[in-house]
């Protein structure tokens, strides 16, 4: 047992002695390894992250919205509607929201402006997202200015700014009094944006909406399960869109593994030759090139996965801004929360680790099941 | 008293293909046990591919190989290994050190599968390199070596299992005359240790040397002369 285990450590001595002996080969390797395994991990981690976001923000958000449909677009909802809803059995509040987008000039952006009640805003008060701060260069105090529908121009004092933790969604939002909003957008005390309702018991929710159409006919009501999975497919898109931009590099790795991995130079078949001829076995030479599959492939993975992990979390996966930059104009500098999932680990591994370990052994096994008197030539 | 025993070994390469070629054609003989015996002849009499057989590094196309009471002309590699783990050392013309380790490393080289303890495998080593007048280069990369103590180091390595046969290739084939003499002599002393040695030549400082029991003659892979 003992005598098995230190044979082991000399394996491992050996393939280490080995590395080193080839110091530029393997240090190439596992440079671009861990790049691939960094780029891999960076985009699964923080597709990850921002899909438990989504979840996260859409969890308190209303189980049912509410919106008026005319001749295909979406228009406002008379205040009325409320009351023609009545009591629904399972409806635990129901009120008129506020919002819609305002284009400002001068930054070139757009952002979203909500009607806020809990905040107890004063009508010229307004609380704004980082992503409006930063771009206005606007501090708590200051004065933005904003045209109404009439041309007017209204200005509105910055009482905070919205935490960010949020920020992935709070980014460009800018929350005003409802008497403020009405009177910026000239919109009627009796019409809305759109109506929420809140249901207690998810099972009820379908035959609510249900009741709500026969109600309401010319109304479309939007369940929040409905939002999540269009949340969700956005996120996978756009992962895939990365993923599709990785296949390149990851196509070239693989070749340029398989290469290094499979191509044994003729130095190395020598010494696998001699190695044989000395008493080793077939089994022992493979367990020590094992050893290098293993060591370079798990190294790879743990400092790439721990960078990817730094970068997702801890620059806000900076290097894929250009790409991300579409989501809004208004680039949220966002705080991801760290979550992993286990399952995509496993996959990651298992579609890294695991192939370049056999690719270094197959060609191994080919040499050293030769007889090993092509040494004494 | 027999240790090695021949029985109408033949070896072909590329059997079965247009190049077909016989290397070995038909030799029966034996070798005994802690004799010096040279295996003469020609560049491609078939020297190596003999010895390579004998000393389980391939295997026979016809016939049989014994060692002692076990036919190791049929085992499956696996034990083919074994026995050539514990039975044999080799010293190959080109010594076939492994550069970039040192001396010592290369010596230990054979030892690393047998799972001994570190201390005990070092002092092993540290022996052998104290017997050879290597003591001081233990740690030197071998590429530094002049070519006398490569070959010391080679023998080194062929005696760290402590095997009963040496067998050595063509040993002299890099060395010059006055190393070559050193390098018999040095097999005289390991003949009188008890160890049996087979070594293939074409230079007559070995063949013609008082320390060598016997000379096998091979041409054209059979044997021509020394039968036994
Ligand atoms: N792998 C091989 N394939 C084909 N022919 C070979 C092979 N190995 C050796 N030979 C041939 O077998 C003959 C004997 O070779 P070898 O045993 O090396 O001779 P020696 O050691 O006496 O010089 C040579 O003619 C050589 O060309
Ligand atoms: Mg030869």
């Amino acid at each position: 047992m003992i005598a098995l285990l230190r044979k082991q450590r000399y394996f491992i001595d050996y393939t280490l002695g080995t590395m080193m002996r080839h110091k530029g080969k393997s240090l190439g390797l596992l440079t671009v390894y861990t790049i691939i395994i960094f780029m891999l991990a960076s985009v699964m981690l923080f597709s990850h992250a921002m899909r438990s976001e989504a979840v996260a923000l859409l969890a308190d958000s209303p189980e049912i919205v509410v919106q008026r449909i005319q001749a295909g677009r979406s228009v406002m909802v008379p205040a009325d509607y409320l009351q023609r809803i009545g009591k629904l059995r399972g409806v635990t509040e129901k009120r008129g929201r506020l919002w819609g987008y305002y284009y400002d000039p001068a930054v070139k952006a757009n952002y979203t402006v909500m009607a806020s009640e809990q905040d107890q805003l004063s009508i010229n008060d307004i609380v704004i997202g980082e992503g409006i701060a930063r771009t206005r260069g606007l501090s708590i105090g200051d004065y933005l200015t904003l045209r109404s529908h009439e041309g007017k121009a209204f200005s509105f004092r910055v009482l905070r700014l919205l935490e960010s933790e949020s920020e992935l969604i709070s980014s460009d939002l800018l929350l005003m009094n409802p008497e403020g909003y009405r009177r910026l957008f000239g919109i009627d005390e009796s019409l809305y944006t759109d109506l929420v309702l809140s249901v207690r018991n998810p099972r009820e929710i379908q035959k609510i909406a249900e009741k709500l159409t026969l109600l309401l006919p010319d109304s479309r009501p939007i369940l929040r399960t409905e939002i999540l999975r269009t949340y969700e497919s956005l996120f996978s898109w756009r992962q895939g869109v990365m993923l599709i931009l990785l296949l390149g590099s990851v196509l070239a790795f693989v070749i340029f593994a398989w290469d290094k991995a499979s191509g044994l130079s003729a130095e190395e078949r020598k010494e696998i030759g001699i190695l044989k001829a000395v008493g080793w076995e077939t089994s022992e030479v493979m367990r020590m090139k094992f050893w290098e599959g293993v060591i370079i492939s798990l190294m790879a993975f743990l400092i790439g996965y721990l960078a990817a992990y730094l970068h997702v979390f801890y620059t806000s996966a900076g290097l894929f801004e250009p790409v991300l930059k579409g989501w809004s104009v208004l680039y949220p500098s966002f705080q991801l929360t760290p979550s992993v999932d286990g399952l995509q680990l496993a996959t990651l591994f298992f579609f890294t680790v695991l192939p370049y370990t056999l690719a270094t052994i197959v060609p191994v096994w080919q040499t050293s099941i030769t007889d090993p008197d092509l040494v004494m030539r | 008293m027999m240790l090695i025993e021949l029985t109408d070994v033949r070896k072909a390469f590329n059997q079965g293909k247009p190049n077909e070629f016989w290397a070995i054609q038909g030799i029966t003989t034996q070798f005994e046990v802690n004799r010096i015996t040279c295996l003469k002849g020609a560049s491609g009499s078939g020297k190596t591919t003999l010895m390579s057989m004998i000393g389980c590094l391939s295997r026979p196309t016809s016939g049989r190989i014994r060692l002692q009471d076990r036919t190791i002309s049929s085992l499956p590699e696996r034990f083919l290994t074994q026995v050539r783990r514990h039975t044999f050392g080799f010293i190959f013309q080109r010594f076939n050190l492994i550069p970039g380790l040192s001396v010592v490393e290369n010596i230990m080289l054979p030892a690393y599968p047998l799972g001994l303890k570190a201390s005990c495998l070092r002092s092993r080593a540290d022996r052998l390199l104290e017997q050879f007048l290597l003591a001081d280069k233990a740690s030197n990369p071998v590429e530094w070596l002049s070519g006398g103590e490569a070959q010391r180091v080679a023998i080194c390595r062929a005696l760290i299992n402590d095997p009963q046969i040496l067998i050595a290739d063509e040993p002299t084939a890099n060395l010059d005359s006055r190393l070559s003499r050193e390098f018999m002599s040095l097999l005289d002393q390991l003949s009188k240790a008890g160890k049996t040695v087979l070594i293939s030549s074409h230079d007559p400082v070995v063949f013609d040397s008082p320390v060598v029991d016997r000379v096998v003659e091979l041409e054209d892979g059979l044997v021509v002369s020394g039968e036994g």
